[in-house]
């Protein structure tokens, strides 16, 4: 028998159907302009489509509004593993839920939410678990979520009866919401999750290939490997296209932060603005850099160590982009985006930029 | 009964006989033959022959000894091949079994193979080629003893240049990718005489080319750019200028793209290679929209190949014989794959002697390429004549839009790039549309098509245009045929929105229901061989 994970964050979408950009810390202003959970609809969409799985299923839930509550309500057999503790959910409450399902042996967690949700399910199981996003929430930036309820419930079907067994790591991107309001975007990269890999299902993919992520990774990985001068350092940006050269190289490696490389081996890591201008002030440096998925930022948003001053020390010819093919086609025909917060930076990478997507493989990608 | 009651029964009876009503478009009465045929090893009984072979006489057996004493023992097995023990009418009913199970060219409308071009090949041809005088021939016989062969391909030879106004074809590769590979070897055979070919390691191509364009270059060891189209879907020639330079060995393209797209600023395209010492090499795999309108050469092309079973209607032989003509301009032509055929004036001989001795490509495959293939081509070449050319292009591009305006008149589907302006001879379309209303994927669609007798491809990988349907009808078939594929995909449109379940769980009337596609992503479950099967699956 399969298990089911399931949480709701019953707030997610609610500041922006009356508004306001997102649901944290507005929750009350948001009752208050009239908004109404919808995310247990929206979790019963995807979950009528699983309905032919039923009596091979077991659904591990949290108790109430937070999954329970719309379980019964369409009668479907469930188990509640986690109550939260007072009728106002939080975060820790999906964060504790998110852990008590795991312990229980789910196979896979299903949340309905948006990019808040994605960031506390992230720092409760990390990339251990497999997970997909039911998008309910007023952000989405992550690709971590389906494009639609119903997607999200076939592919959960596919998953959950074996037709479809890859995985694959995607983003999970955050805006500051205070800064939204005031129009200001500045998203960061809070970690990894594993996802099913069934790219039509997903926001932001569309490009099945017959390579898996990983494979078109390692491919990059060799090839980036090989082109590395002995006599340069090699800045490696943050993502898992880099880090999987990190691993490739079988070297120490930070997945959010930026590594310093000397002759293919880590010497420092999570390395800081001002440690990268000494590096580049004392050799030739290289950086190595992935842009994030979905929206395709390749710099200012997640790694900004790599400041305006490093990018115009180093130069646009020292600046090594890498993506999958799976990424890039993800990008619907999009540019690439640079937003360094400086205009000279951005204005330096702009044009067209060589992104290699293989082993000895690239394309000339549009960078605004 | 009096005479003139039975008379007003028969008449009655005669007025009640309708004939079969053919005005159904859609050929819903299909259905294919369908069951689960075992695998040849599986019918395998131990000690079953088909073939009883006498002992020989003894005096022969004393005379002959023990030939396999002659062999080196590292090459003699010490157990017989695991080969199917099998008697003859179970061989014949197994493959006559197997026959009735595909989707042949012979069997179905082949309007839905895009980019292979699969045409109708006239049966005279395949009787020519069958010919005792072709089919008895040794490609080591005396070429003296060959001229007749000698003489037709050193004649396409000379259709080709005509066709392509490069100034030497080789029919040497066997295939269209190994064409590709032959183009790059040429480059780098090119590039080496001129001290370059370290420098120039670099190979520029396009995301709808085919991607043997990049693949077989990449396996010659260049290094591959690719580009995406621009805003109005033609390739990106800013990209273009920013990724060439003297690093760059060539430009290999395909015009028309799989898309159907004609890259119209091609020529500068080519000349801006040329000003940076590359070359440019044309994939004319599937010329078939361009025949007797547009050469290789006016386009600024240094080399170019046909793949003679897709435009030259010699039969796709299931990986079986075929050729990738390859044609060059005379700077390249030491460095091409040989022997190649010559006439003196008198008669017809293999030159070897053309090659450069130090740079040359030399052979590609044993041989000179597959006589028979050429024989067809020619055959098809003189049958059509050069008008006829031109009217195989000219028709197969009608046939193409044609199709394109009606399928563009349904609502779900679409075809990304170039809006309200024609296609060469196919178009890669979408079904997203489809999918993102009713959950009814290309794939379903496909399957579902197989119910009524007729197949599509989808697209090669990745699949940049989503759900995608790639059609080219060619030259082959009439307006009805079209008018029936058309009615038949519309037929499965409108029931992936009243039923959709009916058309994901298709098929249902053809050889096999769904495939468990599941192991596909791992390879633990992989099964590429009988013997891996046995091993892996208990």
């Amino acid at each position: 028998m399969k298990k089911l994970g399931l949480i709701i964050n019953p707030i997610a979408g609610m500041g922006g159907s009356v508004g306001l950009k997102g649901t944290d810390g507005v929750l009350a202003e948001a009752v208050r302009r009239g908004a109404v959970p919808h995310a247990a609809d929206k979790t019963l969409r995807a979950l009528m489509v699983l309905s032919p799985l039923q009596g091979e299923l077991t659904v591990l839930c949290a108790g109430g509004e937070m999954g329970g509550d719309a379980l019964e309500s369409a009668g479907l057999c469930h188990q509640a593993v986690y109550r939260p503790a007072g009728p106002a959910c939080s975060a820790a409450d999906t964060h504790a839920a998110a852990r008590a399902i795991a312990a229980a042996g789910a196979d896979i967690i299903a949340f309905a939410g948006g990019d808040g949700t994605a960031r506390d399910i992230c720092a409760a199981v990390g990339e251990g678990l497999p997970v997909l996003g039911i998008p309910a929430g007023v952000k989405i930036h992550s690709p971590v979520y389906a494009k639609s309820p119903e997607k999200a419930g076939e592919l959960l079907r596919l998953f959950l009866s074996g037709q479809t067994s890859l995985t694959m790591e995607a983003e999970v991107l955050d805006i500051d919401e205070s800064d939204y309001r005031l129009g200001i975007i500045s998203t960061r990269l809070y970690g990894y999750l594993t996802i099913p890999h069934e790219r039509r299902f997903m926001q932001g993919g569309k490009a099945p290939s017959p390579l898996s992520e990983k494979s078109q990774q390692l491919a990059i990985a060799a090839s980036l490997a090989e082109d590395m001068a002995d006599d340069s350092c090699h800045i490696v940006g943050p993502g898992s296209t880099t880090r999987s050269l990190m691993d490739y190289l079988q070297t120490e490696n930070t997945l959010l932060g930026v590594d310093l490389l000397w002759q293919k081996k880590a010497v420092a890591t999570d390395v800081s603005e001002r440690e990268i201008l000494a590096c580049i002030d004392k050799k030739p440096a290289k950086l190595i850099v992935t842009p994030t998925g979905g929206q395709g930022y390749l710099l200012g948003r997640g790694n900004q160590q790599v400041s305006p001053r490093v990018i115009k020390m180093l130069g646009k010819q020292n600046i090594i982009v890498a993506a999958t093919p799976s990424k890039l086609a993800g990008l619907y025909g999009r540019p690439l985006l640079v937003d360094t917060g400086d205009k000279d930076a951005d204005a330096l990478l702009r044009g067209y930029v060589r992104v290699s997507t293989g082993y000895r493989e690239a394309v000339m990608y549009p960078v605004e | 009964m009096p005479y003139a009651a039975l008379q007003a029964e028969r008449e009655g009876v005669k007025n009640n006989m309708n004939r079969i009503d053919r005005s159904n478009k859609v050929r819903t009465g299909f259905h294919q033959a369908k069951w689960d045929e075992p695998v040849i090893f599986e019918l395998s009984q131990a000690g079953e022959r088909g073939v009883l072979v006498p002992k020989a006489d003894p005096a022969v057996q004393e005379c002959a000894g023990d030939v396999l004493a002659g062999l080196p023992p590292a090459l003699v097995r010490e157990t017989p091949p695991a080969l199917p023990e099998i008697s003859q009418p179970c061989v014949l009913r197994h493959y006559a079994r197997l026959s009735q199970q595909t989707l042949g060219a012979d069997v179905n409308m082949e309007i839905g193979q895009g980019t292979c071009t699969v045409k109708y090949s006239p049966k005279v041809n395949d009787q020519l080629a069958r010919l005792p005088g072709m089919a008895e021939m040794h490609p080591l016989q005396d070429e003296s003893t060959a001229q007749g062969i000698l003489q037709i391909f050193h004649e396409t030879d000379l259709y080709m240049r005509e066709i392509s106004g490069m100034d030497r074809f080789s029919f040497q590769p066997g295939g269209g990718s190994q064409a590709i590979l032959a183009m790059a070897s040429i480059a780098y055979a090119y590039f080496s005489a001129r001290g370059e070919a370290d420098q120039r390691d670099e190979i520029i191509t396009t995301i709808y080319s085919h991607p043997s364009d990049a693949a077989a270059p990449h396996v010659k060891g260049y290094k591959i750019i690719y580009l995406h189209p621009d805003k109005d879907g033609y390739p990106d020639y800013e990209a273009f200028k920013t990724a060439v330079s003297s690093r760059t060995a060539g430009f290999f393209v395909a015009n028309p793209e799989d898309t159907g797209v004609y890259n119209k600023r091609v020529l500068e395209f080519t000349k801006l290679v040329h000003e940076h010492g590359g070359l440019a090499g044309y994939d004319q795999a599937n010329v078939n929209g361009l025949l007797g309108v547009t050469r290789a050469k006016e386009a600024g092309f240094d080399m170019c190949f046909f793949n003679l079973h897709k435009s030259f209607s010699t039969p796709h032989g299931c990986g079986g014989p075929a050729v990738g003509a390859v044609g060059v301009l005379k700077p390249l032509e030491r460095f091409i794959p040989g022997p190649l055929v010559d006439f003196d004036g008198d008669k017809y001989c293999f030159n070897h002697d053309f090659a450069d001795k130090e740079f040359g490509v030399g052979k590609v495959r044993a041989f000179y390429g597959a006589a028979p293939v050429v024989l067809k081509t020619y055959a098809w070449i003189r049958s059509m004549g050069p008008d006829g050319l031109y009217q195989v292009a000219k028709t197969a591009v009608l046939n193409n839009n044609y199709m394109f305006k009606k399928l563009m008149e349904l609502d779900v589907v679409d075809a990304p790039y170039i809006p309200g302006k024609q296609r060469v001879e196919q178009v890669r379309y979408t079904l997203e549309k489809l999918f993102e209303q009713t959950g009814v994927s290309t794939a379903d669609v496909q399957r579902r098509m197989m119910d009524f007798g007729m197949h599509y491809w989808q697209s090669h990988h990745p699949y940049y245009i989503p759900e995608p349907m790639t059609l080219e009808p060619t030259e082959t078939p009439s307006k009805d045929d079209i008018d029936e594929y058309v009615a038949t995909l519309k037929y499965i449109f409108d029931e992936a929105k009243s039923d959709p379940e009916r058309v994901k769980s298709a098929p249902h009337s053809s050889v096999c229901h769904q495939l468990d596609e599941s192991g596909m992503d791992d390879p633990e479950k992989w099964a590429i061989t009988w013997r891996t099967y046995l091993k892996k699956y208990k």
